[in-house]
This record gives C-alpha cells, sequence and structure tokens, in this order.
C-alpha cells in the first residue's frame, strides 16, 4: 500500500494513489474524495520525527569524493525546517557554484527500536519513501562536517511521494536508484552498494539512541551528484518505492 | 515537550564555540587538518527528541563511559516563525529563555558531527520552566554555574559569548528558519565540566532558576 500526506481545499488529508476515469493517475483522499494529482500539494507522506542521514554510505560516491571509508557510519541529523513534500521547491542561494541534491532511500521507523539486532532490524519499519538530500557544497566547513549551513537548508529534505509500506519491499537492498535533471539521467545506483545496509544502520544506530516511530533514516546517495541550476527540475527516483520530483528556486521568490 | 508555562516544538540546537573561551581552546589546532580554518558560520548541532529530559530526570551514562560532559547553556525559546532576522530585532521573536543541560560523551575532535556522542537518550534536560524574555532583560549578561554534587564547577557569563544572542539568532536565521517553540542553546565555556554516575548536576541561569539532574548507571 502507498500512502500520501496531502493538503486540499482547505484540509491536510491521508490520501492513495487512485486511477481516474481518464485513465491518469489521481488520489483518493481518506474522506471519499477523488482528486488529480496536480490539485493538490503534496506534503511529506508521514509525521516526520527525528531525521537522521548518512554521509558516505555508498562506495562509489566515497570514492567520487575521494574519501577513505569510514570506521563508523558517519551520522548527521536535519531539523524540521528542511522538509518539503513532492513537487516541492527548493531555493539555490545566488552565487554558489556548487548545489547538488543526493537520491536516498528514506527509511521510516514504525515501532520503537532499541538495541536492535540486524537479524530483526527490519520489524521496525513501517516503510520507505524516497528522499533528496540538497546540499550546498561552497558552505561546507570543517566542524561539525556536513555542517548546518551546508545541510540543514529550509527545503533541502524532499520525502516523498508516498509512504510505500514495508510489506511491499521485499528487500530494501535490491532497488535501483536514479536522478534526472530535466528529464536526462545524471545519477544511478542501485541499494545493494550501501556500505552499511538498512538493517545495520537500524542496528547501529538504536545502540545507541532510541528509534521512535516518524523517524527516519536517510541512507545515502551513490556516485553521480551533479551541479544544479534555477529552474531545473529534479526526478529521484526508487525502484518500487516512488518518483520525487523538486524545482530548483530562486532568491527572488523568498524576496531575497 | 512541554516545559511550563510553553508547549515546546522539541526542536533544540546547539552551538559549538560561541564562548569565547570555547573558541580560544582551538584556537591552535584550528588552522590545522582536519579544520584548515575557524568557523565562518555559526556551528550548530541538534539535539532530537530522545534526547531531551526533564528537570530531576536521571540521565543515564552510558556502559564503559567514565565521565559525562556538562556544558550549562542559556537557552532561546522561539516565539514565531524566525527567517532572516536582522541583530537590530532579532529578540522581538524570542518568547523567553529556559537552561539547557547540553551533555555529551567527552570527545577531542570537532570535525565530524558527534551524534553517537551528543544524542544519547535523555542528553539533553531542559527547565525547569521558560521565563518570559521581558523578565530576563539583557540575555548577553546572564551568569551560568555548574555545579557537581554541590561543588561549584564553572562560573561563566553570557557577555562572553563570540556571537551575543541577537547576532547569533540572525546568522542562524539567515540559512534556516526557526519556528515558535524551537530551542536555540548558544553554547557553553569551556573547560566543560564533568561527573560521573551517582553525581547530580545542577545548572543555574541567572533568572532562570536551577535545572538538577543525576547522572544514573547504565542498568
Amino acid at each position: 500500500m502507498k500512502r500520501a500526506r496531502v493538503a486540499y481545499a482547505g484540509g491536510i488529508h491521508a490520501a492513495e494513489p487512485h486511477t481516474l476515469e481518464s485513465g491518469q493517475t489521481g488520489l483518493r483522499l481518506a474522506d471519499g474524495r477523488i482528486v488529480a494529482e496536480h490539485e493538490v500539494v503534496w506534503l511529506p507522506p508521514f509525521e516526520v520525527g527525528t531525521i537522521i542521514a548518512l554521509g558516505l554510505n555508498y562506495a562509489d560516491h566515497v570514492k567520487e569524493l575521494a574519501f577513505t571509508k569510514q570506521e563508523d557510519p558517519l551520522v548527521f541529523l536535519k531539523g524540521p525546517n528542511t522538509l518539503v513534500g513532492h513537487r516541492g521547491l527548493t531555493r539555490r542561494p545566488a552565487g554558489v557554484s556548487f548545489m547538488h541534491y543526493e537520491c536516498e532511500l528514506a527509511v521510516v521507523i514504525g515501532r520503537t527500536a532499541r538495541n536492535a539486532r540486524k537479524a530483526d532490524a527490519l520489524a521496525h519499519v513501517a516503510g520507505y519513501c524516497v528522499a533528496n538530500d540538497y546540499a550546498v557544497r561552497d558552505y561546507l566547513e570543517n566542524w561539525y562536517r556536513p555542517n548546518l549551513r551546508a545541510k540543514n537548508r529550509d527545503g533541502a529534505t524532499a520525502l516523498g511521494p508516498y509512504l510505500v509500506d514495508a510489506g511491499d519491499v521485499p528487500d530494501p537492498g535490491n532497488l535501483e536508484l536514479r536522478t534526472l535533471v530535466n528529464g536526462r539521467v545524471t545519477q544511478t545506483g542501485h541499494t545493494r552498494n550501501m556500505i552499511t545496509d538498512v538493517p545495520a544502520l537500524i542496528e547501529y544506530l538504536s545502540a545507541f539512541m532510541t528509534l521512535s516511530c516518524g523517524d527516519v533514516i536517510l541512507t545515502g546517495t551513490p556516485e553521480g551528484v551533479v551541479n544544479v541550476n534555477v529552474g531545473d527540475t529534479v526526478t529521484c527516483e526508487i525502484e518500487g518505492i516512488g518518483s520525487l520530483q523538486n524545482t530548483i528556486a530562486a532568491d527572488a521568490l523568498f524576496g531575497r | 515537550m512541554s516545559v511550563p508555562p510553553y508547549r515546546l516544538s522539541g526542536v533544540v540546537y546547539g552551538t559549538l564555540l560561541n564562548h569565547r573561551s570555547a573558541l580560544a581552546a582551538v584556537q591552535e589546532v584550528a588552522n590545522q587538518p582536519p579544520y584548515k580554518a575557524l568557523p565562518r558560520a555559526p556551528v550548530l548541532y541538534i539535539k532530537p527528541r530522545n534526547t531531551l529530559a526533564s528537570h530531576a530526570d536521571v540521565v543515564t551514562v552510558p556502559e564503559r563511559v567514565e565521565e559525562l560532559e556538562v556544558g550549562g547553556c542559556l537557552g532561546v525559546v522561539l516565539g514565531q516563525a524566525a527567517c532572516r532576522l536582522s541583530a537590530d530585532t532579532a529578540l522581538h521573536a524570542v518568547a523567553g529563555y529556559v537552561i539547557v543541560t547540553d551533555i555529551s560523551i567527552p570527545h577531542a575532535s570537532f570535525y565530524r558531527p558527534s551524534v553517537p556522542l551528543k544524542c544519547r537518550d535523555g542528553f539533553c534536560p531542559i527547565g525547569p520552566r521558560v521565563t518570559e524574555r521581558t523578565a530576563v532583560g539583557d540575555p548577553d549578561a546572564l551568569g551560568i554555574r555548574v555545579w557537581v554534587d554541590g561543588e561549584l564547577k564553572q562560573s561563566a557569563n553570557t557577555r562572553d559569548l563570540v556571537r551575543p544572542v541577537a547576532q547569533l539568532l540572525a546568522d542562524v536565521t539567515d540559512f534556516m528558519t526557526l519556528s515558535a517553540g524551537d530551542v536555540l542553546a548558544v553554547g557553553t565555556a569551556w573547560p566543560v565540566p564533568r561527573a560521573r554516575a551517582g553525581q547530580t548536576v545542577a545548572v543555574e541561569v541567572d533568572g532562570l532558576g536551577r535545572l538538577e539532574n543525576r547522572l544514573g548507571g547504565a542498568s
């Protein structure tokens, strides 16, 4: 099952995909209304708790950034100011030279996890969605790197479009990922190439912090991150999970 | 999380190296690898919801950890959405102030985010209550004292902040929006006092009361 959260006609609604009479995919809201995709504002598809992100979790991306493998997973956190849903906007500050997307499998916790074991870690997962974890590399500094100014920017964590039930994803370690910028494929990867896979991440994290319902783990991105410019449409896709679209917006739209 | 009389959003940011004593402590290594330069933007970190604790809660010292750092901080509670504040008027966005005890497993490197060291369950007591901004006066002239088992271990003052409260709010909200109920802890003085399981730690900030917690052993 796939679930969305959308704003429509003054309210916030749970919604499911629904095939319209035209044959196009629309949405059925929980209250029974049938609406077209473009009629709603897409929100992150669940109530988001702690946002945990991984850096350097794909061997190919580590090579791309000329880093050596970490001893422990490189974990950082993001705040709720960064969240946007499907078809959202993310601001590119004027004058920066390198802002890039990161297509990531987002793992949503559904049951409290504390000292979970790899073998049964997936029992704590409610589902999955696509994440786009933006960074502005011009702002990277070497203190608690990646620092918040580079990563924790408003609109810099796109999540969606749907939360896909864990039961519909037999193996989160067997999914293809790709990103398209204006329709051209710029990033491809496969979740089998994660350095620390999903069960191991849940074991690692829950050994030192309690994971709760709604916490989300952004599991890192493979190689192929390129600069994006104002007006670009960025589409992050994960096999069986969804296609998450985002548009890069200019400072002027934000009164800057 | 509620800290009377406010419902906090549960979002808590901490600030590294924002007390002159803390910045001075890294002065010698700051221009060497891996840092290569002093920080330009405020260096922030997140204390996630699993870390939140209240006055009088017991904070668990993890296994195989001897001591914890007990960082006494002034916490700024936002009263409204705050984006691109100007330092002149930034304090208008503040609802009040609260004590934050920022607890960490001691660490010498600030190169990578210290999530496993700063984000253990219960590592961010906040309380005992939020005091309204108008009752506090100048947030850049508040004494902060850290006590361990009744012994005064640190006496600091917010007048020694690298970025005073309003300037910090301006610089932070230039790149991220804060919301009503978010807490920004403005930084600890150096060296940060340490305490062990079985000890009671208390942080006092002038006008904000006293936030006390006992450290317990892992069961």
